[in-house]
């Protein structure tokens, strides 16, 4: 095999490697892209019920009921313009306290309330996620060092 | 005093890291002999000093002066001795003092080890180690300095994060940094060989030594988070893709990428370029990774002490870092091509495809890494790209390296025999078929997906014992032949069939742990129990109990099976007043062969707690194949032409190792 031929295969398997990567991450974001939207969002009617979103904001106060089974929880989130309730069924993180920022990652029934399949807090107690502080900025209702 | 002590020796390292890093490089381009010889007491002296501040730092948090910021805000007279300690890097300030104590060590060690290397070459080595140094230096100095003063100072201090005060998470900073940083020689050596323009076999044994001993501190390093994360955040899981994790095993991919091709140079000088550039690519992404961590941009479950002003100061340090080599790399490049004369089928296409494959992985992480970034800059939308993402594109990936890394250590260089290789490959083959089918008989599933991951675990570590065992002749030559080349066969070959097997005993635990877990949440009241996978938990009792700075709940949950008892658990819920935070401690009990893994969360008003039970199979074999990968590393690096300092005279010592396929060839 000419030193011609040996280049053209190892360019042609590099492409094909790439290329296949390329396909790979393509494919794969446009299914397992999760966008992050805020309650306010949720009553826009900008989220489509069944995709599975991010939801942040703010734990109501006095919002949190525990099921009997002890292990559902109901809360509300919110961005203080607006409020989404919420259900989880699982371990609440050690950090999940009323009126501490928030995300939850699931999917809005088509009921209206959002059902969580994974609740984060942060591992800070002073922390807001950064999707939060934009919602809550874009609801109007953020203090600079109110947290 | 002590803190202006160090303080001022942090001032001056800057200083020596300024001379040490443009005095030499003008030295190198003139002939200036003196100014040349001048890199290697600078990299001593800075590392002296770098060390007088360090020591400086703790002090400060061993006596928990809290006049200093960092102490007063990090730590609290109440913590244990080993956390006041290793709480010197649990904050941002020293966890970048640690970052240039290591680079110090690493640039003291080429300077007192590297007598042997040409002068020029060192001094412009040393030199670009202490241009990094300079960075990294004025970066602290300037936004973060950790001698800064609180007056008056407070009556206590806040306290390290609770989450922080774990031993494995104490040490994980020390390896992951040893890692990161240890690359930035292998970087140091890729510019000054781009100024000299000069690559060859000699080079490559200088670097490879380097790169391994930060490929296996980085491979401990990563091991070390992931343990951290599945025994203390208490969710179960070892790897969630996390902003933060790909920031660590990005420079691990490209990282092993290099391993594999300096080997390529350093035996036929071949890929010389390519090598230069992946040397260059794994300290970027190294210090990609401390910008992502340390700036804050990422919205990550673990960015403990950031801050957007300082990311700024790293982003311009990784644009005069990374853009700089990168030129200096387009403009001589094209003088190192080789005319390199191989097959595709040999030692030097399979490392070739080892890199291609690595590389794109690497790109892939990197995509998925930052995409939510770029297009919340771009479009203010945010999204999050999580775990199904990283599988669907990271595991075709290494599907074909896996495959092939078995098969690359049978072909020779320049020439390799495929089908002689698959010959030799087929008795390990056949038991990875085995192996995998007994995999879904005892965990009587017909998980597919999870049999071919135990079928690629089985044939990497069958593939690596056979390679063994042609090298040595097992089987095919007396007892004591066998025995006497088993003992000539070089540490270095010992050590990637160590390596490889590592990773394939890594890739049997991530796949029949996850595949075969058993997950039970309930809620449970004292004495309840509840069938996990043939194990009985019982939730016996939740004590409350005090800890040095903590109180605790709790729970003792005994596992039993088929009536005897097993293990007792005990799971732990605390809660950190002067942080008025709760932390989850899990209770495990491991055995060779799967974890059993508890954890309890809160009470609800009927007194029942809510609590959490896995069986995980095989899950201590990641652990353990993270150690033997390490191990494999390490024993590569003994092998005598390794040997930092050994003089260059490796035309003997290379006629000695005989690739296994040559022996045909």
């Amino acid at each position: 095999m000419k030193p011609k031929h040996r280049r053209l295969i190892l360019i042609f398997l590099a492409l094909l490697a790439l290329g296949g990567a390329a396909a790979l991450v393509l494919t794969a974001l446009e299914d397992n892209i999760v966008f992050f939207r805020s309650p306010t969002d949720v009553a826009e009617k900008k989220v489509t019920p069944g995709r599975a979103i991010r939801l942040g904001g703010l734990v109501e106060e006095g919002s949190v009921k525990k099921a009997s089974d002890g292990l559902t929880v109901e809360f509300h989130i919110t961005d203080l313009s607006n409020t989404v309730p919420v259900v989880f069924k699982g371990i609440l993180p050690d950090l999940f306290r009323e009126g501490q920022g928030v995300v939850a990652a699931g999917e809005l029934r088509p009921d209206g309330v959002f059902a969580a399949r994974e609740v984060l807090a942060k591992h800070d107690e002073n922390y807001m996620p950064p999707e939060v502080v934009d919602a809550l900025k874009k609801s109007g209702k953020w203090k600079e060092g109110a947290q | 005093m002590i803190p202006e002590t160090g303080h001022f020796a942090l001032s001056l390292a800057l200083m020596v890291a300024l001379v040490q890093g443009i005095l030499p490089l003008a030295g190198a381009a003139r002939g200036h002999g003196a100014w040349m010889a001048l890199a290697r007491p600078a990299a001593q002296i800075q590392f002296v000093l770098i060390v007088v501040a360090f020591a400086a730092l703790t002090w400060g948090f061993v006596v928990s002066d809290f006049s200093l910021a960092v102490v007063a805000r990090h730590s609290h007279s109440a913590k244990p001795m080993i956390y006041k300690i290793t709480g010197v890097w649990g904050n941002h300030e020293g966890s970048m003092l640690l970052w240039v104590l290591i680079l110090a060590v690493f640039g003291a060690a080429v300077a007192t080890f590297g007598r042997n290397l040409p002068a020029s070459l060192r001094a412009r080595v040393l030199a670009v180690q202490g241009l990094i140094g300079t960075g990294f230096l004025a970066f602290i100095v300037f936004t973060s300095n950790p001698f800064d003063r609180v007056i008056p100072a407070p009556a206590d201090g806040q306290g390290l994060n609770p989450l922080l005060q774990d031993i494995g998470l104490a040490i994980h900073p020390p390896f992951l940094y040893l890692g990161y940083v240890g690359f930035s020689t292998a970087f140091a050596f890729a510019v000054a060989a781009l100024i000299e323009g000069r690559v060859d076999a000699a080079w490559a044994r200088w670097v490879r030594p380097w790169t391994l001993a930060a490929w296996c501190f980085l491979t401990i390093g990563i091991g070390l988070g992931s343990w951290w994360a599945y025994y203390e955040l208490g969710w179960g899981g070892w790897w969630y893709w996390d902003p933060v994790e790909n920031a660590s095993f990005m420079p691990w991919l490209v990282g092993t990428a290099l391993l594999h091709s300096a080997i390529v140079v350093e035996k036929r000088e071949a890929l010389r370029a390519w090598t230069i550039l992946l040397a260059i690519l794994t300290f970027s992404l190294s210090l990609v990774g401390t910008f992502l961590v340390r700036s804050g941009v990422l919205n990550s479950v673990h960015s403990f002490a950031s801050d957007p002003d300082r990311g700024l100061f790293i982003l311009m340090l990784l644009v005069a870092a990374i853009g700089g080599s990168l030129i200096l790399y387009a403009i001589r490049a094209p003088a190192l091509r080789t005319t390199a004369n191989f097959q595709p089928v040999s030692r030097e296409g399979a490392v070739l495809l080892n890199n291609l494959l690595l590389t794109t992985a690497a790109a892939t992480v990197f995509i998925g890494t930052l995409y939510p970034l770029f297009l919340d800059a771009i479009s203010g939308a945010k999204i999050s790209v999580g775990p199904p993402f990283f599988n669907l594109t990271f595991i075709p990936l290494m599907t074909p390296l896996v495959i092939a890394m078995a098969v690359g250590p049978f072909l020779a260089w320049k020439r390799g025999d495929f089908g002689w290789a698959m010959k030799k490959l087929r008795l390990a083959a056949l038991a990875a078929f085995l192996i995998a089918g007994l995999s879904l008989w005892i965990a009587g599933s017909t998980n597919l997906l999870a049999a071919g991951g135990i079928l690629l675990a089985a044939w990497l570590i069958a593939g690596a014992l056979s390679e063994v065992a042609e090298r040595i002749k097992l089987f095919r030559a007396p007892l004591d032949s066998v025995m006497a080349r088993a003992r000539h066969l070089p540490r270095s070959a010992w050590g990637m069939t160590v390596a490889h097997a590592g990773m394939g005993i890594v890739i049997a635990g991530m796949t029949a742990s996850t595949a075969w877990e058993t997950e039970k949440i309930a809620a449970l009241k004292p004495g309840a129990s509840l069938d996990v996978a043939g194990y009985v938990f019982t939730l016996d009792k939740v004590e409350e109990v005090k800890g040095p700075n903590y109180t605790s709940q709790r729970a003792a949950v005994t596992v039993s099976r088929d009536g005897s008892l097993v293990a007792v658990l005990r799971p732990e819920k605390r809660f950190y007043p002067v942080q008025r935070t709760e932390t989850t401690e899990a209770g495990i009990h491991t055995t060779w062969l799967s974890d059993l893994y508890a954890v309890v969360s809160r009470q609800s008003d009927d007194g029942a707690w809510a609590v959490r039970f896995y069986h995980k199979p095989l899950l201590p074999w990641i652990w353990i194949g993270i150690i033997v990968m390490a191990l494999g590393g390490g024993l590569s690096l003994t092998d005598r032409r390794h040997r930092v300092g050994v003089p260059a005279g490796g035309k003997t010592a290379r006629k000695t190792t005989v690739p296994a396929g040559a022996q045909k060839a």
